[in-house]
């Protein structure tokens, strides 16, 4: 089993173009940082529990093709040997000729059905495999990976990638080890039968083995080629049919298709070059491949003429040098599909050594037990610095206290770091220095089913699973009750409408919830959060949507269900903020003030500004 | 799960590919020409074992070396000539095929981007995406392999079966003998397999559902702590996937056993019986080589039926997909009104500057029930020219609905909406939709830059004006300013930037009509003030509709429509409905909560 090599990108295998000229980010260009290696250690690592399986498919493959490669050795025997016999009366040879034969047929026959059932289960096991270590390592990434890697990238690499890797295991292996068998075998055989002509036989390999690299070197450029061009033509393509809304009211139909067009010709183009390069390579391998075999004819029937070779021998050793050239098409399309799994296993390779920013703990810790009367917990911010990796600062160090049952509400201009603030508080990002902690403990020490006890987070894009409405919310809890989830509904004001759709909770929610409004997926998302019942509850934005009634109802059912959580509210409503104990302005990554909001109206900085201009549009 | 499985009836996979004939039409000549050279190349393959035969019984038996010389010429010009044949077999489809799957590509995403909104919002892009791209790639293929050589190997076969009956009838007929059972395992095996490409098919198309959706909600999994149970849900899918697989792979494996088995029986029973024959000397044994090196040459043939039925019933199955969304039917551009008995004209038709008006506009969605109650219910509202009305009601009363309508993302069930006194159904799309500028409530930017994204094909002197109504200042921060690329493959904008942007994007054409569906929710308070400001100029002269969740949006418009279970139930200025309007008030301000929804 050959690994895919990973070979740093050359200047000649780099068509892509560079969108902006300083983007040179691995990010940007889809190019992930691949240790060195990577690509063959994941195959290996991939392989390696199905030691056994994998040797049994190769012993399968090893007794099959000495079945099939049986047949012309029996047909020269027949000849040489089974015929005179018979003229002699020894039916014997001739009976064993029949025997082998049959015996041949059935064992190739039957070591096909027995191969292909094992080779498909080892398949199908790498497949699964792979599949669940990408899915499992993608929701392990941190969400800073997420918003740098974009979703179509990762929904491109588990699936057309590994589909790619699936046809290379599914006919490319197979097509592969047949191939070198058979040329083992064949040329063995060859060599056994005659040694002269089995030596040319051989030596006709090495024009082909030059023919085969040549092939590879330039269908590897094209097919690079050809992948970037059908990458092109899917985001478009994706990108056309989420954005449909805005395309068809602005018109973009007829402009599309031009730009579409382009992009499609393009890989039509290259596409073609690739049928193309196939064809020279068919063309070529096939001339040497027939020279060969008149050449080997002309001299062994010369031999033959002059009684230096038996006729029986010369059969055998035509209907094997057919047989020997027959698979360099089918190496070609097996390179062909390597190309591409070995490109798209790199591509997998670099997304499986990102190590996720905000990892798990190695000896987690338990919060320290909740007094029953308070459900809350207390945050603290201890020397906290937010900076990117790439450089910026978002949050310069800074303490903050949140006692335990507080409501804060935090406002600011957007860019001023309050939704930097709530994620680190739900430790969706790792502080640069400093540490934040819930009841004295740090969020980094916590095991993710404690943490999500502890801290839970509803953001203003509520996103919906498919599935029914009760089971959307029900990922808040997924051992609630429909009663459970009913009595979530009704608290946040979302039965009346969950109770007028067409299966009440059990309607489907279909595409991305295209049925429901913003408003309502927004009191779905806070069903969700109410259900799970933390001690701490973030809403960054999570009302933008919602009209003053809804907010009202969720205020209600935070005042209400919610009674004695600590909850971080960030909005950019002063409604919202009515109900906080008390309020955090931002700016520029610090708390420019903080109070209470009566204190804050009362008061002459931006806050009470703001509350007139809001105080004045209900006059 | 899938809302997208099989409805189709069972169909023979050679029907549903006759389909593709006006695709394929454009490259028939090369197709054909193709399949005729293949056909030769391969039959100069079986021409081969004949000049053997010839060699054999000829120059070889009678030593007779000049002979020898020609007969290793004819076998080189044959071997080139197969040889070349291939090849230009190959280069003969390569490009036309490529046109082909090209075109029903863009045929695809041009119907796609006509279809109905409604249909966009049944089928995920994932299942659209899988047709574009790996269904078209296997009808290449099919079309480059299995049809050509589905026709090309049943003529190498007879051709092969009709010379080994020529040389020796009798071991021609031992040859023939599985024909009859291998033909059967065929049919039996092309019925059950097609079932199971399906589903496999639909299998992975659920998959990638749950992949794309846990990329894409990833923030709630995280927030939830979920991940275990959503790995969960992707492990029981992929393992039925599996399952499935491997069933496909015991039909391939029974089949490719039966096909290797067999024949090769009957060639061991022509060898036994062909000896016998030479033995007795009623048979050459050059005959014998020929007719077993012709009936080894047929091996190929016979055993790639196997692969190629799998990839033809592959294909039959990636045709009905392509037709299941080709044959739905695109918005008809003068499609006849539903409800619009009394001819063209709209119920009343004064003289140009009428504004928008909708006249007892209902709508239900098509695929709802005719039961359920309309989701807008004969909405009657005047916006006067140059007016802009703000749209207020209860989350899910229906007012994004009502501004789809405008543009016409869904048709009105019943009524009419006319702009300028002209019914919005009597003008093609194009017009309509040049005279209506509209910003969503979730603001989308394509892959492009920040000037493509807000002109969309305008004037480029606009663009200026229109990013100072938006605030969109922040633009010329940007690394490229205005020409730095944002959306999926670029620069990632916030919430607020985005929406500011398309807020550009509706102002740019300075349309005579806006519709804009909750524009500012995304904006802190700073910004919300200056684009409000900014944006009483451009509403000044246009006629907009506005829907808004806060007063302060709602400050925008000259007047307010209160929408209220699908009807419009109020209409007046802000502060007179603050004051006249208990349902109103309850929503701008929070106040009488003695009615809430409880």
């Amino acid at each position: 089993m050959t690994a895919p090599t990973t070979k740093a990108p050359t200047a000649d295998d780099e068509p892509e173009l560079p969108r902006h000229e300083d983007a040179v980010d691995a990010f940007d260009r889809d190019r992930l940082p691949t240790p060195p290696r990577a690509t063959s250690l994941l195959l290996r690592s991939l392989l390696a529990p199905m030691k056994a399986r994998v040797t049994l498919t190769t012993f399968l493959l090893l007794l099959q093709q000495a079945a099939v490669q049986a047949g012309p050795l029996l047909v020269a025997y027949a000849i040489d040997r089974a015929v005179p016999a018979f003229r002699d009366h020894d039916n014997g040879p001739l009976i064993a000729v029949g025997a082998g034969y049959l015996l041949s047929a059935l064992a190739s026959g039957g070591l096909q059905y027995a191969f292909i059932l094992v080779s498909a289960r080892v398949n199908q096991d790498v497949l699964l495999d792979l599949r669940g270590r990408i899915f499992r390592h993608a929701q392990a990434l941190s969400i800073d990976f997420h918003e740098r890697y974009t979703s179509g990238r990762l929904i491109s690499r588990s699936t057309t990638d590994v589909e790619s890797l699936r046809e290379l295991l599914n006919e490319g292996l197979q097509e592969l080890v047949t191939v070198i068998l058979s040329f083992l075998y064949i040329s063995a055989l060859l060599l056994w039968l005659d040694l002269a002509l089995g030596a040319v036989a051989v030596a006709s390999f090495v024009p082909l083995y030059l023919l085969v690299r040549g092939y590879r070197r330039r269908a590897g450029r094209v097919y690079r080629k050809r992948s970037t061009a059908i990458a092109a033509v899917i985001v478009k393509f994706v990108e056309t049919m989420n954005g449909i809304r805005p395309v068809r009211a602005f018109r973009r139909e007829a402009a599309n298709d031009a730009d579409f067009a382009v992009l499609n010709k393009r890989h039509e183009r290259v596409n073609g070059d690739a049928l193309l390069e196939m064809a020279r390579y068919v063309v070529t391998s096939r001339l040497v491949a027939n020279t060969a075999v008149a050449g080997i004819v002309l001299w062994g029937a010369y031999r033959v003429a002059q009684d230096s070779l038996e006729l029986g021998v010369l059969a055998a050793a035509v209907l094997y040098l057919r047989r020997l050239y027959d698979p360099i098409d089918r190496l070609g399309m097996f390179l062909n599909s390597y190309q591409s799994a070995a490109a798209s296993l790199e591509k997998i390779a670099g997304l499986l050594a990102q190590t996720p920013t905000v990892p798990e703990p190695v000896t987690p810790r338990q919060l320290p037990a909740l007094e029953s009367q308070h459900p809350g917990r207390e945050v603290v911010f201890d020397g906290v610095r937010f900076a990117y990796r790439t450089g910026g600062e978002v949050l310069p160090r800074f303490d903050l206290t949140l006692p335990a049952g507080q409501t804060v509400a935090v406002v600011g201009s957007t860019g001023a770091g309050k939704s930097t603030l709530a994620k680190l508080l739900a430790r969706f990002y790792d502080p640069s220095d400093g540490r934040v902690l819930l009841d004295g403990v740090d969020l980094r020490d916590l095991a993710v089913p404690e943490l999500r006890r502890g801290v839970v987070m509803v953001t203003q894009e509520a996103f919906l699973f498919s599935g029914t409405v009760a089971e959307n919310i029900a990922i808040g809890r997924p051992d609630a009750t429909r009663e459970d989830i009913e009595q979530a509904a009704k608290a946040i004001g979302a039965h009346d409408f969950i109770s007028a759709l067409p299966d009440g909770y059990d309607t489907d929610v279909r595409k991305r919830g295209g049925r429901i409004s913003a408003g309502q997926r927004q009191l779905v998302a806070f069903a969700r959060a109410l259900l799970a019942d933390p001690a701490v509850l973030i809403l960054d934005e999570a009302t933008s949507s919602l009209d003053i009634p809804g907010e009202r109802a969720v205020q209600r059912a935070m005042a209400t269900v919610l009674k004695g959580r600590t909850a971080v509210v960030i909005a950019h409503r002063l409604s919202t903020v009515a109900i906080a104990d008390r309020v955090l302005v931002m700016e520029h990554g610090r708390i420019v003030e903080d109070g209470t909001p009566a204190e804050l109206v009362a008061g002459t900085g931006r806050f009470a500004d703001l509350h007139r201009a809001w105080r004045d549009s209900l006059a | 799960m899938s809302t997208t499985r099989a409805t189709t009836k069972d169909r023979s996979a050679a029907r549903t590919l006759l389909r593709l004939w006006p695709y394929v039409r454009p490259a028939r000549a090369r197709l054909v020409t193709a399949a005729f050279v293949a056909v030769l190349a391969s039959c100069t393959g079986l021409v081969i074992p004949l000049v053997l035969k010839w060699m054999v019984d000829g120059p070889v038996a009678d030593g007779d070396t000049a002979g020898v010389w020609l007969g290793a010429l004819y076998l080189l010009l044959l071997g080139f000539a197969e040889a070349l044949l291939f090849g230009l077999r190959r280069w003969l489809v390569a490009r036309p095929l490529s046109h082909v799957e090209a075109e029903m590509r863009a045929g695809l995403y041009r119907h796609l981007q006509r279809l109905p909104v409604a249909f966009h919002d049944r089928w995920a892009s994932g299942q659209l995406l899988s047709r574009a791209t790996t269904d078209l790639m296997l009808l290449r293929m099919f079309l480059a392999f299995p049809l050509t050589f589905l026709l090309v190997n049943s003529v190498t076969i007879t051709v092969g079966v009709i010379i080994m009956l020529l040389q020796d009838w009798t071991l021609g007929l031992v040859i023939l003998g599985p024909a009859i059972p291998v033909v059967i395992t065929c049919m039996v095996f092309e019925k059950r397999y097609h079932h199971v490409a399906r589903l496999a098919q639909d299998q992975v198309g659920d998959l990638t559902t749950v992949v794309e959706e846990s990329v894409l909600g990833i923030r709630i999994i995280k927030g939830f702590g979920r991940h275990r149970s959503q790995a969960r849900a992707f492990r029981e899918l992929s393992g039925k996937l599996r399952g499935t697989e491997l069933r496909k792979a015991g039909l391939l494996a029974t089949i490719w056993g039966v096909i290797t088995t067999l024949p090769e029986v009957a060639i061991g029973a022509a060898l036994v019986l062909g000896c016998v024959q030479v033995a007795d000397g009623d048979l050459s044994a050059g005959t014998l080589v020929a007719f077993l090196s012709t009936a080894l040459a047929l091996r190929w043939p016979v055993e790639s039926i196997g692969f190629l039925l799998a990839m033809t019933q592959e294909a039959a199955t990636a045709t009905e997909r392509y037709f299941e969304v080709i044959n739905e039917s695109p918005e008809q551009e003068d499609a006849p009104r539903r409800g619009a008995g009394n001819g063209a004209t709209s119920p009343h038709r004064p003289a140009a500057d009428d504004g928008m008006l909708f006249s007892a506009v209902s709508f239900r969605y098509p695929d709802a029930p005719a039961s359920s109650p309309p989701i807008l219910d004969r909405i009657d509202l005047h916006i006067r020219p140059g007016e802009s009305m703000a749209l207020v009601g209860t989350t899910g009363s229906g007012k994004t609905t009502l501004t789809a309508l405008v543009p016409r993302l869904h048709e009105v069930t019943s009524g009419h909406i006319t702009l300028d006194g002209e019914d919005i159904t009597a003008m093609s799309r194009e017009e309509l939709r040049s005279k209506v500028a509209v910003a969503f409530e979730e603001p989308t930017l394509f892959s492009a830059s920040v000037k493509d994204n807000v002109l969309l094909g305008m004037d480029e002197q606009e663009l200026d004006r229109a990013l100072a109504v938006a605030q969109a200042d922040f633009v010329h921060a940007l690394p490229h300013g205005t020409d730095t690329q944002v959306g999926e493959q670029g620069l990632s904008l916030s919430g607020g930037q985005r929406q500011r942007l398309a807020l550009a994007r509706a102002v740019v054409g300075k349309p005579r009509f806006l519709v804009l569906d909750d524009p500012l929710s995304a904006l802190d308070v700073h910004t919300e003030a200056a684009v409000e400001a900014a944006l009483r100029d451009v509403l000044a002269d246009t006629t907009a509709l506005i829907v808004a969740h806060r007063p302060s949006t709602v400050l925008l418009a000259d007047r307010v429509a209160l929408l209220s279970d699908g009807r419009i139930t109020a209409v007046g200025t802000h502060h007179e409905l603050l004051r006249t309007n208990a349902e109103y008030a309850h929503l701008m301000s929070g106040t009488g909560e003695a009615e809430d929804n409880r």
